[in-house]
């Protein structure tokens, strides 16, 4: 639900604002992003997508207070419910220190993701001749062996859980355990956060899991739409719903235009 | 001849310069550059024989459609590299080494795609292997300031300097262009990024930056950055485009842009 973002009563008597109402897959899907940065400390949460911004926003309000957050460019912001606030300064050089020094967990897009959790946003196809150019590696492979790192996948599907990405921007468990030595010392794939379930890496040899499915999705339709095998315990946990307080965050302070309901469907 | 681009995606780009270069013949260009317009601009002329790059983008818009044309068509080689490496890649280059140690690209796919690439050992105690990013020694740099003055110092007053003062550093030539050339400056002392003893030629282009963003003068034109996309998406329109606003000067340029916006305003 999309409401105006000026006036303190906006929503009044909707149930948006004050922590009432139907929870949306939207909203599920923030505070299983903001999960991920759960026990983390000093660290800078930094985040591609709008889902993800919210979800480590939410953390900095609740549980994980002293995580660093910016304004999505050069500044930190000292309060999030005010972008406009700023801690500190954080051009795009400092970031890439930052991340050098480990002290980051960021939540990364993907065009492509495998069982071991290899990320591709470089392009699709033959690298050397791609039928569809994206992006560019960007910081994927320095984000990926320097610090911990998540995934957000807004559309769950087959042409993004692959059995082989076409590019390794991202290194995945099994790549960075075969380069080993300085690849594999600071590497840690945390969870990956779709509009359907939660995947993590808790298994022997670090194979995608199914840790959760969201509140209405079943497991079938999630190994439907994934393109590998994945593996699923015999019981799989419902995504935690948001606390009321979570709802009245999210609603009231964090997004009050709603535009988490424009990256995720349903 | 290798050419440095300042700036960051669609970000205080040197966009005047480029347009420049645009109407020279000059071509077979490796361009090294955090991608964005720019690279759009000089591959849809065919002028970039190879990319150095750890992205292309428009920022507001992700894709940078010449960019992925010339790609999906094989018209330039591309040299995919990180993000880290790319900024210790300038630095080595600035610092007149041969190569850096950096742990970003291990393991990932870009030294396989990139023969060129190796790695270097550590000759202490941990002997860690790490990739060596070789410098980026520039032929030529292009920046854009937000002031400077005639002998070549260089003021970025926005949020941040990106990697310009460094590619003027590993350049052998470089040419910064500004919002105004002042004869006294202003303002904090850490604003004054660009040093003249790096600087070849000081050029004045007001608006030189469009259509990417030059804080605090000016954001991005993000409807001409529109407009852009569309005629990128088509050969007709983008011949019209071409027509319309990169055959003439920089004053012709900034004429088009105004008229097309005075126009497309009353459109709105």
């Amino acid at each position: 639900m999309t409401t105006p973002g000026t006036g303190s009563g906006a929503g009044a008597g909707t149930g948006i604002g004050d922590g009432t109402g139907t929870v949306t897959r939207a909203e599920v899907c923030v505070v299983a992003c903001a999960e991920a940065w759960r026990g983390d400390g000093e660290v800078l949460a930094a985040t591609a997508g709008t889902v993800p911004m919210l979800g480590a926003r939410l953390a900095r309000l609740t549980f994980s207070p002293r995580l660093l957050l910016t304004d999505g460019e050069a500044m930190l912001l000292s309060t999030p419910e005010d972008p406009a606030s700023a801690e500190g300064w954080l051009p795009y050089r400092k970031h890439l220190s930052v991340a050098a020094r480990g002290k980051r967990h960021m939540m990364m897009g993907a065009s492509q993701l495998d069982r071991y959790g290899n990320q591709n946003i470089s392009c699709i196809g033959d690298w050397a001749r791609p039928v569809r150019q994206l992006l560019g590696a960007r910081g994927a492979p320095s984000n990926t062996v320097n610090h911990p790192v998540s995934y957000w996948v807004p559309r769950h599907s087959p042409r993004v859980f692959v059995p082989r990405v076409d590019m390794v921007s991202g290194v995945g468990h099994d790549r960075a355990a075969e380069a080993g030595g300085a690849a594999a010392r600071f590497h840690g794939l945390r969870r990956v956060v779709t509009d359907l379930a939660v995947l993590d890496f808790a298994t022997p040899d670090h194979r995608m899991r199914l840790a959760s499915v969201h509140p209405g999705v079943t497991v079938a339709q999630v190994r439907e739409q994934t393109g590998f095998e994945l593996v699923v315990p015999d019981q799989v946990p419902v995504t935690r719903e948001p606390t009321p307080e979570e709802l009245r965050l999210l609603r009231g302070v964090l997004d009050r235009q709603g535009t988490r309901d424009r990256e995720v469907r349903g | 001849m290798t050419v440095g681009i300042g700036g960051w995606g669609a970000r205080r780009k040197p966009m005047a310069l480029v347009r420049a270069l645009l109407r020279t013949d000059v071509t077979d260009l490796t361009v090294v550059s955090c991608g964005g317009p720019d690279v759009g601009l000089l591959a849809a002329a065919g002028r970039i024989r190879k990319l150095v790059a750890p992205f292309v983008t428009l920022d507001s818009v992700p894709l940078e459609p010449h960019f992925r044309a010339a790609r999906e068509a094989g018209a330039l080689q591309f040299e995919e590299w990180d993000e880290s490496m790319f900024l210790w890649g300038l630095t080595a280059a600035a610092h007149r080494l041969p190569f850096m140690p950096v742990r970003g690209g291990l393991g990932s796919d870009i030294p396989r795609r990139n023969p060129r690439l190796r790695t270097v050992t550590s000759p202490y105690e941990d002997g860690e292997e790490l990739l060596a990013a070789p410098a980026l020694t520039l032929d030529v740099a292009l920046v854009h300031m937000n002031r400077a003055d005639v002998r070549g110092n260089g003021q970025s007053l926005g949020p941040d300097p990106y990697f310009d003062d460094l590619f003027t550093e590993a350049a052998e030539r470089a040419y910064l262009s500004c919002e105004q050339v002042v004869e006294r400056f202003t303002g904090p002392p850490q604003s004054l990024l660009v040093q003249r003893q790096n600087v070849t030629g000081v050029l004045h282009t007001p608006r030189g930056a469009h259509f990417t963003s030059c804080a605090p003068d000016y954001a991005r034109d993000e409807a001409f950055q529109r407009a852009y996309v569309r005629a990128a998406g088509e050969p007709d329109a983008w011949r019209e485009f071409e027509a319309r606003f990169l055959t003439g000067d920089e004053a012709a340029y900034q004429r088009a842009v105004e008229a097309h916006c005075a126009r497309e305003g009353a459109a709105r």
